[in-house]
């Protein structure tokens, strides 16, 4: 494969009528690509998190998608409140989500935690009042 | 296989039809889409009540096989096309989400999680 694939995304805060397409682009742009399907399961589901995560929380966001042919790398950068506790936010069940996101299914405060898990390295830095910036790798071999 | 567990929950297809002769083992039953993400696992069966957009797309995302909707939910036309096109059987079954997992699990339909001790879950191998 050539040294390296691209590709970016924008996020819209809110917009949960198209919440998830850029993750759904990504998983199709792997199964095309003929990659493990338990690898692409795992950068699906940490995209698609950090995916709800923009919408849900922040104003827009920038998703870089990466592949080289040693791993995947996924890069988040938002414009939103940002994170004032991360140690916190990274516990599982700490939410703030509101009782309209709870009702499309979201907000058990499994997110954070669950990207973590699935990614074999992952770094989150945020800014209050600024934004949010997540960068998630997943190994191919 | 799909099939046998349209029969079991009396269910009506509402779209996938070409898929009956999918193979499922696990199920897992959920209305949190946080969960499906956390703790399904590929190829599962989706037992819900939750009825959007949202729960065909984290059903894509989380590779799961088919989605079954309880207590007669059924799924708009909107959500129809959203799953055939991403090639996801729905169901629609008019038993409660307690006596839909209850006729699968008795006849065979094994669960994607062991049981959680001390506040953490563990993974079927
Ligand atoms: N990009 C972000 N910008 C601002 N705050 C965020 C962002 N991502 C997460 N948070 C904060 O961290 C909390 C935990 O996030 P996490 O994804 O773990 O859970 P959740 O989104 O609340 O629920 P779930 O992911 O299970 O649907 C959120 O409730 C929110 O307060
Ligand atoms: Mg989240």
């Amino acid at each position: 494969m050539s040294a390296s694939f691209s590709r970016s995304f924008t996020i819209e805060g809110r917009d949960f009528l198209n919440a998830g397409r850029a993750s759904t682009q990504i998983k199709t742009i792997l199964k095309e690509l003929s990659v493990d399907p338990a690898i692409i399961r795992r950068v699906a589901i940490a995209s698609y998190e950090a995916e709800m995560n923009v919408v849900m929380y922040a104003t827009r966001a920038k998703l870089k998608f990466t592949m080289s042919a040693s791993a995947i790398n996924l890069e988040i950068d938002d414009e939103g409140p940002g994170i004032p506790d991360i140690t916190l936010a990274m516990q599982e069940g700490y939410s703030t989500a509101t009782s309209q996101m709870r009702e499309l299914g979201f907000g058990a405060g499994m997110g954070l935690p669950n990207m973590k898990k699935n990614s074999d390295e992952f770094v989150i830095e945020s800014a209050v009042s600024k934004g949010t910036r997540l960068t998630m790798t997943i190994y191919i071999n | 296989m799909l099939r046998e567990i349209r029969e079991i929950l009396s269910a009506d297809m509402c779209t996938g039809e070409e898929h009956l002769d999918m193979r499922i083992q696990f199920g897992s039953a959920s209305d949190l889409m946080s969960d499906v993400l956390a703790f399904s696992r590929s190829g599962a069966l989706l037992l819900t009540g939750l009825m959007n957009v949202q729960t065909i797309q984290t059903a894509f995302i989380a590779d799961i096989s088919a989605v079954v909707f309880v207590r007669g939910k059924r799924p708009t036309d909107e959500i129809c096309a959203l799953a055939k096109e991403k090639r996801i059987p729905l169901l629609s079954t008019p038993y409660s989400m307690y006596e839909a997992c209850g006729r699968l699990y008795s006849k065979g339909l094994l669960s994607t999680m062991k049981p959680v001790c001390e506040g953490t879950v563990q993974e079927e191998e």
